[in-house]
């Protein structure tokens, strides 16, 4: 037969990871924990955008999509803020640095920050662990300030303990000019004199000016009452943009699992605006 | 055109063989599955179907990706061989052949899966035409002609003859390896097979299914229809159907520990499984419903959507003789046709 080809033609499959190396880990919370991770021979293990994620393996126990907190501004390591809620996140909370894992990706779209969102006022609403993936925007719009225009992050968070990255927000983004940083928590707790209420709630006592453009993340309730609520105050879908869960395993739109309707969360998302949202049928 | 006479087949399996692995329909036990030839086994080229689809010959059931060692906080991957050597597999039925197409539409896109595609290059396809289509036979409605097989090398059988066209440039250079024991053939004979088979397909029972109202952008016509429910309740949630289908590619990927070391291995999943979706925040496809719903959606209408209007069932069949509890894809057709008015 004809001479073969293929060792010439492949890369290495992208369903392969890459070894990766823990370099830092911070504990931000009772159970989240952000990993620095960067290539054993120093420097970042690929180039992303803002909202991309990568699936982070653990050979023998499993392998899970996660988000990349850090911005692709920042040149030296890419960073994960996981959450210990299951067998693989109960493993990675064990390691140390030092520790090398196995990192494939980067996988999915991003928010649009060189397009869409460009010039505009951009309102942030996170939940808990929903801050991991705007993160990676907040610090990309933070290191390309002149290209947007103000900017509001509302975090909330079960209790004062539960805020994630909640250093950099005091030390950084507060103090950024054309910043405003809301933080509430769900329950009144010693110490804190800060607002205490449901993030839903607390965007509406704010009353932002609809002219804004909104990206919001957290847990599914809350993204369903923060739409609510946006709405409410009136921001149109086409002005909202969140991001999509499912079970994942290729991360390439092939393992046939996280589709809704004739999208896949893994390739044709996770970020998707909220009209696009509208049209998919019912199933997330 | 070729022939060669069907007592000769044997000698044409052997010179096939000694040059590269041949993959073909052999007998076992009454059941009939696309395995490796040797000289003991029964080939069984009059079996319309085999049971499994010869799918995993390019996508096999369950396969090494690579393997990972750790050495104390270092951890070593070896990704494994790509497949390199070439094979041939013979008499794939036509409907078969398109369930490969409809694969490559996936597995070949960008980003490419090196797996599929060292066994798709290294893959000679010889497609058979179906002398006889059987009653749970559709591939007439998404526009396969049994009569007419698309592959490497086209090939007809008669009583007494095997027929043998090669069709691409992989076809035609195994075929100058074989020609030794064929004979030239004018076009008459297999056109007498032909217009025979499409005489049969012309009155099989579900040759004239309709599809209208099926395809590219039909969503949401179809996902809120109550007759869904009417059907899921009966599904087992076997998954029988998802993995004698030839276009089914649903993965899992897993962990097998070794002993020494951690291979991570592909192996084929279903949607019809309850913890298939399942996640540590929850489960979007909670009911048999949906499980149900997504399996049929996903080949009527969003592959179609995602692939100029492709659609990613080939009436080959096997659901519709296979399912235990006679639940199928032409079932699903005929009711949506005959309710369609209501349903929507």
């Amino acid at each position: 037969m004809s001479e073969c080809t293929c060792k010439k033609d492949y890369t290495l499959d992208t369903l392969v990871p890459q070894v990766g190396v823990i370099t830092d880990i911070r504990q931000e919370t009772p159970d989240v924990k952000t990993f620095r991770v960067n290539a054993p021979e120093g420097g970042k293990l690929f180039e992303h955008m803002p909202g991309q994620c990568a699936m982070v393996c653990a050979p023998g126990i499993s392998e899970g999509m996660f988000s990349i907190t850090s911005s692709p501004t920042n040149k030296e390591f890419q960073e994960f803020s996981i959450k210990k809620c299951g067998v693989l996140t109960d493993y990675l909370h064990g390691l140390e640095v030092g520790d090398e894992i196995l990192v494939r990706g980067p996988y999915g779209n991003n928010f649009p920050v060189e397009t869409e969102l460009r010039g505009k006022d951009l309102l942030f609403i996170a939940g808990g662990i929903g801050l991991a993936p705007l993160r990676s925007v907040i610090n990309y719009v933070m290191d390309n300030r002149e290209n947007y225009g103000k900017v509001d992050i509302l975090y909330g968070s079960r209790s004062a303990d539960d805020l994630v990255q909640l250093k950099e927000i005091q030390e950084v983004w507060m103090k950024t000019e054309g910043v405003n940083v809301y933080l509430t928590i769900d329950r009144e707790q010693e110490g804190w004199d800060g607002n205490v209420g449901f993030v839903p709630t607390y965007l509406k006592e704010i009353g932002f000016s609809s002219d804004k453009t909104a990206l919001v993340c957290g847990p599914p309730i809350m993204i369903k009452f923060v739409l609510q609520a946006l709405e409410e105050i009136g921001f149109s879908k086409d002005q909202v943009y969140t991001t999509l869960e499912l079970r994942m395993k290729c991360g390439v739109g092939k393992c046939g699992r996280c589709n809704i309707g004739d999208k896949y969360v893994c390739k044709d998302g996770p970020v998707f605006r909220c009209d696009e949202v509208d049209s998919m049928p019912d199933e997330y | 055109m070729y022939k060669i006479a069907k007592e000769k087949l044997p000698a044409l399996f052997q010179l096939l063989a000694n040059e590269q692995e041949l993959i073909l329909p052999i007998k076992n036990s009454g059941q009939v599955n696309f395995g490796l030839w040797d000289e003991e086994v029964e080939v069984d080229l009059t079996a319309l179907n085999s049971v499994k689809s010869p799918k995993d010959a390019f996508f096999p059931q369950g396969e090494s990706l690579y393997t990972c060692k750790k050495d104390g906080k270092k951890i070593e991957i070896q990704q494994e061989e790509l497949r390199d050597k070439d094979f041939v597999i013979f008499g794939m039925r036509p409907c078969d052949y398109r369930g490969v197409e409809v694969l490559d539409k996936v597995f070949l896109v960008d980003p490419v899966d090196s797996y599929y595609q060292a066994r798709r290059e290294h893959g000679i396809i010889v497609t058979m035409a179906c002398s006889e289509p059987e009653e749970t036979c559709f591939c007439k409605v998404f526009d396969i002609d049994c009569a007419d097989p698309k592959g490497d090398v086209a090939a007809w059988l008669d009583k007494d003859f095997l027929y043998w066209k090669p069709v691409t440039d992989k076809g035609k250079a195994i075929t100058e390896k074989v020609s030794s024991l064929f004979a030239e053939s004018d076009d008459k004979a297999v056109e007498t097979i032909q217009e025979d088979i499409r005489s049969i397909v012309e009155k099989l029972p579900y040759s004239n299914l309709s599809l209208e109202g099926w395809g590219a952008g039909k969503t949401d016509e179809k996902f809120d229809s109550p007759i869904w429910e009417s059907f899921a309740n009966s599904c087992l949630a076997c998954g029988t159907c998802t993995f004698i289908c030839p276009t089914c590619q649903c993965y899992d990927i897993k962990d097998y520990n070794t002993g020494n070391s951690v291979e991570r291995y592909r192996c084929w999943d279903s949607c019809m499984y309850s913890d298939f979706t399942m996640m540590a925040h929850g489960n979007n496809r909670t009911t048999q419903m949906q499980r149900f719903r997504q399996r049929f959606m996903h080949k009527l209408v969003y592959f179609p959507t995602n692939n100029d209007g492709m659609y990613s069932c080939v009436g080959c069949g096997r659901c519709v003789s296979k399912c235990p509890s006679s639940l199928n894809i032409v079932k699903v057709i005929k009711r949506f046709q005959e309710e369609g008015g209501k349903a929507n």
